[in-house]
């Protein structure tokens, strides 16, 4: 689920052999009908290989076909993360999934602090490498299950399914002091570093919430992150509907007066 | 990434101090009587000489309709769509107050996003300046409707009943309200009681545990504000069953004096 591309592109299709290979059938739908060939070429540059060993036109090679194309339209090509579409979609299903295990989990925001200055000051492919290490990073330190994702320009998202509060502020923070220690190299004779800003917030462990309100909540969580200074993470409070079992003792014991006092319960 | 804008967590209320006083009626616990009170509590204050409207804020599960016997043809499904127009949806109640149904099923609507959202507001705004009292009935749990719904509110009114999964619902509730809405006055109305005095008893454990436990930022205290008990009454059963409004079909039983009460007491509250 994290990375979606493989960081090298070797492709072992080539257009050139799909040109000559394509069986009689399939002639008509790479005559542009289904832009099979530019599918092709797309994967291709992206270097997402359909098996070599399956024939054009046979069925596990449009399966692998079918593959790779969800997998590019889902990805992001400059780092190979998830790209919106399918951050929106997970986080959609992680909203679903809370409402009904009850699970808590975890969304994080992360903006790469003065981006603008990179930029400027080193050029536009010194800021495309910065994005890519931390790319790279994020990925490193969370778990396979969770989704990270590039969400904008300098924005990145990540998914935590199953992320209990108490665990929340040591991922945000192992994640916040990975990248402000990266040295990341943009020239033979330069390494830049960077911070990040982290808002998150975690999906209501009640139903029937929505994808956007758990996004806003973390995107104000993010706000708050830069506005205080940058380079730190700003968590919401844990869901505070549940009950502890303190809590529980403390409700469901018995009133030390039998005739509770009038004084103390205003009517 | 965009700063937090001035409609956000939740769109501004309508103005407050203009029009109806809002009140949710919210419970955690589905099942505690939340609806029958909303109904009972609303034909009660039209009685006591308001102007009453009852919201059914309880979007995709929706059942006023059917404790009034209503079969509503236009719904606030219908408004929210731009089918029928606000006025069509006002329906006039047996119990002299009028009604907004949400029109069961609508699931469309069972989350909150943010076309709901405004829509709600917009709707609120239109009817505040015909009533004296607005009650919006939410959904059972503390879903994102419920707190919305519960944002738009001049006061909130919670219903429990003595039992540990209703106490225990209730006090996540209020802790919510109070932690997430910064709520430091809410009603309560303890249903269902087997003797005279146990509601009181509930509130004061509730409001026992809550000094404990609900620390507010500014160290500020959450009160809660006893409105009475209603008691365990077979009339009460027999009117549900019937569909029909306890004020209206057992004026005189002892539930329908309670509700009296609580409606008087929830008078003086929001005028204090």
């Amino acid at each position: 689920m994290n990375q979606l591309l493989p960081a090298s592109s070797d492709p072992a299709w080539q257009l050139d052999e799909a040109d000559k290979g394509l069986p009689e059938p399939l002639t008509r739908v790479h005559s542009g009908e289904l832009q099979l060939h530019q599918a092709l070429q797309l994967l291709s540059r992206a270097g997402l290989a359909l098996p070599a060993e399956a024939a054009p036109g046979s069925d596990r090679w449009m399966q692998a076909l079918v593959d790779a194309l969800c997998t590019l339209s889902s990805s992001d090509p400059l780092t190979g993360l998830v790209n919106r579409r399918l951050f929106e979609a997970a986080l959609d299903g992680e909203v679903d999934r809370v409402a009904r295990s009850g699970e808590t989990a975890l969304l994080l925001l992360a903006d790469i602090d003065h981006f603008k200055r990179i930029n400027d000051t080193y050029g536009h492919s010194a800021g495309d490498l910065v994005i890519q290490a931390v790319g790279r990073s994020l990925l490193q330190c969370v778990r396979p299950m969770d989704t990270v994702a590039r969400i904008g320009g300098e924005e990145f998202a990540i998914v935590l399914p199953n992320c209990p509060p108490a665990f929340a502020r040591t991922v945000a923070e192992r994640i916040r002091s990975h990248i402000e220690h990266l040295a990341i190299p943009v020239s033979p004779a330069q390494a830049l570093s960077v911070s990040i800003s982290i808002g998150g917030a975690f999906a209501p462990q009640w139903v029937r919430s929505s994808r956007q309100f758990w996004y806003e909540r973390a995107d104000q969580l993010l706000y708050q992150a830069k506005t205080g200074g940058r380079n730190r993470a700003c968590l919401e409070n844990p869901a505070v509907s549940e009950v502890s079992t303190e809590e529980r003792e403390l409700l469901f014991s018995v009133p030390p007066a039998a005739e509770p006092n009038e004084s103390q319960m205003p009517s | 990434m965009n700063a937090p804008s001035s409609t956000l967590p939740s769109a501004a209320p309508p103005a407050k101090g203009r029009g109806a006083h809002i009140i949710a009626v919210t419970s955690g616990k589905g099942g505690v009587g939340k609806t029958f009170i909303s109904a009972n509590l609303s034909a009660a204050l039209a009685r006591l000489g308001h102007r009453v409207l009852v919201v059914d804020a309880d979007l995709g599960l929706a059942n006023l309709d059917v404790v009034l016997n209503l079969q509503p043809k236009t719904t606030l499904h219908d408004v929210f769509s731009g089918k029928a127009s606000l006025d069509a949806a006002l329906l006039p109640a047996p119990g002299g107050f009028d009604v907004l149904l949400a029109g069961s099923g609508l699931v469309e609507y069972s989350r909150l996003t943010p076309e709901v959202r405004e829509q709600l507001v917009q709707v609120l705004h239109s009817v505040r300046p015909r009533y004296d009292h607005v009650l919006i009935d939410t959904g059972a749990g503390i879903s994102d409707v419920v707190l919305h719904a519960v944002s738009l509110a001049d006061d909130v009114l919670i219903v429990a009943t003595p039992e540990p999964t209703s106490l225990a619902d209730a006090y996540a509730t209020i802790k919510v309200l109070a932690m997430q809405q910064g709520r430091r006055n809410m009603l309560i109305t303890v249903n269902q009681v087997s003797r005279n005095g146990e509601g009181r008893g509930v509130a004061q454990q509730l409001q026992t545990v809550v000094d404990r436990f609900v620390k507010l930022p500014d160290n500020q205290a959450v009160k809660l504000r006893y409105v009475g008990e209603i008691p365990s009454d077979k009339t009460v059963r027999e009117a549900v069953q019937r569909r029909q409004l306890l004020m209206q079909t057992f004026p005189g039983c002892s539930a329908a004096q309670a509700i009296t009460q609580v409606a008087t007491k929830v008078e003086e509250a929001i005028r204090a």
